[in-house]
């Protein structure tokens, strides 16, 4: 670790202003704050400063991630030699999915730090380290079968699109991650709906066992194939096909608690998400006109990626609603409009990603009603201690 | 005393502010990406070229000419129905191009469908009546007709340039990405194909316009 400090402190100079390497000042800048806690003192304003910053708040972030991803790398090997009818060791599985999945996971960095980093420098800002979190999310929400290119396009579409046009990280309107799936889901269609894209290989359809459809949980559901939905603990631990990380609920709790403890997701958009999404189920269940509707609530919320939506998408802190009503609110629209969408439109099959991506639309619309309502009501107090 | 200052007023046919009424609109006061008028119709039309040109050559013909017919008989339209009066001579003459497109054109006035009908409403002709011909000679108004059309054209084109490139492979109607890419795994962009698309590469334009014109660009 010494000697890393020491390295870095040698080569500081030469990336200062008037040093030889001055252009790449903000790539330096970036390296060091990521591997060391920037040691930075403020001039004027407030001075005191969380030793927390974007970058830990980042690594936290990932580490919230990790077990989805694990998860994720394991079920893509097991769903592609269930597909098979094949017994595969534990090692076969991962490694498959390893195979499958850490291509993608580098794509995804590769491309949108590439952006992040042209752009930074460009603009001579810092490199803002928001991209850690929305490149591990990218392969996260993608089936396991994308062409890498793809991943690549809609990794560039939604840092340039998404972020750098609104100014770069803080400054973003849209969940960056979402947007890159939003992209390939209206561009590339074949590629990321339909039966056949959420297990790996079977698109060419080479020795697959008589009978595997590879359907998930949502699409069965779609059909009206209720006896098909996998029963409530394949769904809770996740053994079913679906994009890489959203499968396995054990995992996205366990981020989910992790995000809680350390204060970095919001505990009350997450809750407020599930309760909006309970809502909207047992609205459909009182009035259940065909079968999608009958569908109890905990298996409508445990289908799909709407645990990790709300878990990790809807608690981004840039894109949120930042007041606590407010995320109250936000919170449980995009739970309400998620169920919705996924059970009116048959055409998508899964709302979580057009009810979050509309919610990001009116967080600032929601933070600006409950800050006026609030100053309303506290001059109403003022005016009424006035006149006693 | 009064001739002399009609005599010096006029300007040569090509002058420098003439030519300008005619170079201005194409960048920097572009009707599209600066006005950001007539954005509906570029939503509609761009998703090949060939309507698109045409469109761009329909809208230049019925802004240059209207422009021109409202400069001549400006000083004898009442103000207060001034409206109704710019928008008799621009109905006009959109269903005699309409016309002429069924004539010459039918497969791409049948894909332009209503929108030739709707130059009635586009927000550049009225701009321009409104702005221009009310308070311009004829023929810098005819110019300043034709300049605003290209103007709209030219965005027009460059977005259909690239969402028949990238979004059916295509560029005026040929097959140009070769079978190959297919086979090797390319797939056209079916998100170029939706309006959406079409709405975020305008503002893709509009970004690079205003990085590169530093004058459009609001001083906060």
């Amino acid at each position: 670790m010494k000697a890393l400090r020491d390295y870095l402190d040698k080569i500081k100079p030469r990336f200062r202003e008037g040093g030889k390497l001055e252009k790449f000042h903000s790539t330096f800048e970036a390296f060091e704050t990521f591997l060391f806690v920037p040691d930075k003192t403020t001039f004027k304003g407030s001075h005191i400063r969380d030793y927390i910053d974007l970058k830990r708040t980042m690594t936290v972030v990932i580490l919230a991630l990790v077990p989805s991803l694990l998860f994720g790398i394991w079920n893509v090997g097991f769903q592609h030699f269930r597909s098979l009818g094949q017994d595969a060791g534990f090692w076969q599985l991962v490694g498959f999915g390893l195979v499958k999945v850490l291509p993608i996971v580098v794509v995804s960095y590769v491309t949108g730090l590439a952006v992040e980093f042209a752009f930074a420098q460009y603009r001579k800002h810092e490199v803002n380290e928001g991209f850690l979190v929305s490149g591990m999310l990218i392969p996260l929400v993608m089936p396991p079968d994308i062409p890498l290119w793809m991943v690549a396009v809609a990794t560039v579409f939604a840092v340039i699109l998404g972020k750098e046009a609104f100014g770069g990280t803080g400054m973003n309107v849209f969940n960056p991650a979402l947007l890159a799936r939003a992209f390939l889901f209206f561009a590339y269609p074949a590629s990321m709906t339909g039966d056949t894209t959420w297990t790996a290989g079977l698109a060419s359809g080479k020795g697959v066992v008589d009978g595997f459809s590879g359907a998930t949980p949502l699409s069965n559901a779609a059909a009206e194939a209720l006896d098909k939905i996998p029963s409530l603990t394949d769904l809770f631990f996740g053994f079913i096909p679906g994009s890489i990380g959203e499968t396995s609920k054990l995992a996205i709790l366990i981020g989910a608690v992790i995000l809680i403890l350390t204060g970095i997701g919001s505990w009350r958009i997450m809750l407020s998400g599930l309760i909006g999404g309970v809502t909207m189920t047992l609205i459909f269940n009182a009035f259940a006109v065909n079968k999608y509707m009958t569908i109890d609530p905990l298996t409508q919320i445990m289908m799909g990626s709407f645990m990790f939506g709300m878990v990790f998408m809807a608690t981004d802190p840039v894109t949120a609603a930042q007041t606590n009503k407010g995320k109250w609110i936000y919170g449980f629209l995009a739970g309400f409009f998620a169920i919705m969408v996924r059970v009116f439109n048959p055409a998508y099959p899964e709302g979580t990603m057009l009810a979050i991506l509309l919610m990001n639309t009116f967080a600032p619309l929601i933070d600006h009603y409950v800050i006026e309502s609030n100053i309303k009501r506290r001059l109403k107090r003022a005016k009424v201690t006035v006149k006693s | 005393m009064n001739e002399e200052k009609v005599k010096k007023e006029k300007d040569p046919w090509f002058s420098a502010k003439n030519l300008s009424l005619l170079k201005r609109p194409l960048n920097l006061e572009n009707p599209v990406t600066v006005q950001v008028l007539g954005i509906c119709s570029s939503l509609a039309v761009t998703v090949q070229m060939k309507p698109a040109i045409v469109m761009a050559l329909s809208v230049t013909i019925v802004t240059a000419f209207s422009n021109l017919i409202i400069a001549l008989i400006r000083d004898s339209i009442p103000s207060r129905i001034r409206i109704i009066v710019q928008l008799v001579v621009v109905a006009a003459l959109v269903i005699i191009v309409d016309q002429i497109l069924k004539a010459y054109v039918y497969d791409v006035s049948k894909k332009l469908s209503v929108f030739v009908g709707l130059i009635i409403t586009n927000c550049i002709l009225m701009g321009r009546l409104e702005a221009f011909a009310m308070a311009n000679k004829p023929w810098p108004s005819f110019i300043d007709g034709i300049g605003n059309g290209l103007g709209y054209g030219l965005i027009l084109v460059t977005v259909a340039f690239f969402r028949e490139l990238l979004g059916s492979g295509k560029f005026y109607g040929m097959k140009v990405i070769p079978e190959a890419f297919y086979k090797a795994g390319y797939v056209d962009n079916g998100l170029m194909i939706l309006p959406p698309m079409a709405l975020m590469t305008i503002g893709i334009i509009i970004w690079i316009q205003r990085w590169k014109k530093p004058e459009l660009q609001e001083k906060n």
